[in-house]
């Protein structure tokens, strides 16, 4: 392959289990170890937007937390633009958003953004300016000053996600962020994100799973199977840059959502021999 | 808003209800019942109503706003339980300041080590079971071999000891559960910042302990006034309100109405705590969003 370092994520042949209720020496999965990963290998390339996608019990959100540092995997290597997974995080070379917003409730609006960079001193004046340009990105520039409380579900998602920008990250981690709210806002929301994205150009590894949204959003669409969870099929869509509303109308989108949901749940005679192609 | 300020007049006009109803049956079974008392085989089970077991509420009131003696130069009733209670206000809240910085520190050794809450815990409601009076000449005893230079140990100063031996309890207890509140999510996201455990604590867990460590603040004003009371009678303080109760309970066979100034002055010191733990509460209404929520 390539330089290692020319890839925003490089996962080679991960397995991750967690122990069961047992003794934590237990190895085989009759002890109630669960092998949440086995032997996953993915990259992503700068700017690329990937979802991954399967039904619960995948590890979707364990590779991502993998790829974020949050968990370590019990074999195999995870870089982020060249580094360990650990590195990268101490470097905050990523940004992340879970499915709750996670916001402080008792800082407002600004301050939710403004967290990592006064966590990591940057100056006052800095500070304010880019909490400005983020609140205009996310189109809450009159709600500064409120608390999360005050705001909606999807308000309170996109605050997260100008969180989540704070530091021009060229990597963003999302775990289900739309997962919690309604159609109607999750498809605007799912708009803005096109537009953040093409705006940052940030890398994005993105979990959820609405085929939909992964076949709207994404260059790749990562499709995972569960227990041991296993990449089954990975489908480019790569629908364009101009992402518009009427895409979701188009033929273009729905043959990407067959394609997804046939990877997804094994169309009856290619699931075979897809299965062979993807290892 | 507006309906919060409805339950506000609801619960001022159930406290005040409460307390009349409370003077109202003091009242009634003074007028009511038997003079000499009831029981069963030489056990008293209804008590006596005659005018030194129980004053009527308007004596109590009349002796608190007279001269303690018939000295020309003596002060009123009132104004010496309320030196009194200034002076144990004092001392109480001494007390329940060591508690808190002994209560949370205590509570930060067991956040950081999860061994010590083990080891720690047990102990602290072990503490809780030995006997305040039991404790309280031991910490005169050692208080008083404490001098160095002009600084000689002071006997207020062990009641304040003693009382932050009550009051740092509650505030460890609530505090620990407080640091430890935070969701995983936002643990993870601190985590995710690669910040370390003291920006985590200032950023995170201290004002996420704020709606635990208000509630842990007053039970540790009332258990610090409390403690400060008994171990001013345990110790023979003088000065403060817990002398005062057991001074003019000596003269209750002549004088009966006199004893229950000393003791509505504690009330009112209970009161006063609670108050300030409230307007504290005001102040950092910000860090309390979430209690309005759930």
């Amino acid at each position: 392959m390539t330089d290692s370092s020319q890839h925003a994520v490089e996962i080679v042949g991960v397995t991750k289990t967690f122990a069961g209720t047992g003794s934590k020496r237990a190895k085989s999965q009759g002890d109630g170890t669960v092998v949440a990963l086995d032997d996953v290998s993915l990259t992503v390339s700068p700017g690329e937007f990937v979802s991954l996608i399967g039904p619960s019990g995948c590890g979707k959100s364990t590779l991502l937390r993998l790829i974020g540092d949050l968990d370590e995997p019990t074999a195999g290597t995870v870089s982020v633009f060249g580094k360990t997974a650990r590195q990268a995080r101490i470097d905050q070379d990523y940004g992340i958003a879970f499915q709750s917003a996670g916001l402080l409730p008792w800082r407002s609006v600004a301050a939710n953004i403004e967290l990592p960079l006064a966590l990591h001193r940057f100056g006052a004046r800095e500070r304010r300016d880019r909490v400005a340009e983020l609140l205009s990105l996310v189109g809450l520039s009159d709600f500064g000053d409120k608390y999360p409380e005050q705001l909606s579900g999807g308000m309170q998602q996109r605050v997260a996600i100008a969180r989540s920008l704070a530091e021009k990250p060229r990597l963003l981690l999302m775990d289900e962020p739309f997962g919690a709210l309604d159609e109607m806002t999750r498809e605007r929301m799912q708009s803005e994100l096109v537009r953040i994205c093409a705006e940052t150009g940030a890398a994005v590894v993105f979990v959820t799973h609405s085929i939909p949204e992964a076949v709207f959003l994404s260059d790749r669409v990562v499709v995972m199977s569960p227990r041991p969870g296993r990449i089954r099929e990975i489908v480019p869509v790569a629908l364009g840059d101009d992402r518009g509303e009427l895409l979701r109308e188009d033929s273009r989108f729905f043959a990407g959502v067959t394609a997804v949901r046939e990877a997804l749940h094994g169309a009856p005679a290619a699931s075979a021999v897809r299965g062979v192609e993807s290892r | 808003m507006r309906r919060t300020a409805g339950k506000r007049a609801r619960a001022i006009a159930l406290g005040t209800a409460g307390v009349l109803l409370l003077a109202l049956a003091w009242e009634l079974y003074k007028s009511f019942g038997p003079l000499a008392g009831w029981g069963v085989g030489g056990v008293l089970l209804l008590p006596r109503t005659d005018d030194i077991s129980m004053p009527h509420l308007g004596a109590m009131l009349a002796r608190t706003a007279e001269p303690l003696t018939s000295a020309a130069d003596s002060q009123p009733v009132w104004l010496i339980v309320l030196l009194g209670c200034v002076s144990s206000l004092g001392t109480a809240f001494l007390g329940l300041l060591i508690g808190a910085v002994v209560g949370i520190g205590l509570a930060l050794v067991m956040l950081r080590f999860r061994v010590a809450e083990a080891a720690v815990l047990p102990w602290l409601v072990l503490s809780q079971t030995v006997p305040l009076i039991a404790l309280a000449p031991l910490v005169v005893t050692w208080g008083g071999q404490l001098q160095f230079g002009s600084f000689s140990w002071q006997r207020w100063m062990s009641v304040a000891v003693i009382a932050s031996y009550l009051a740092f309890f509650p505030v460890a207890i609530g505090a620990l559960r407080g640091f430890q509140s935070p969701e995983v999510a936002h643990t993870e996201l601190m985590h995710s910042y690669a910040v370390g455990w003291w920006k985590t604590l200032f950023y995170l867990r201290l004002p996420a302990s704020v709606p635990y460590l208000l509630p842990a603040m007053r039970l540790g004003a009332a258990s610090a006034i409390i403690g400060t009371v008994v171990a001013e009678v345990s110790t023979g303080t003088e000065g403060g309100i817990g002398r005062l109760i057991i001074e003019f309970a000596q003269s209750g066979s002549s004088d009966p109405a006199k004893a229950y100034s000393p003791i509505a002055g504690a009330v009112l010191m209970g009161l006063a705590a609670a108050g300030i733990v409230s307007i504290m509460g005001l102040a950092l209404s910000r860090y309390r969003r979430n209690e309005a929520q759930s």
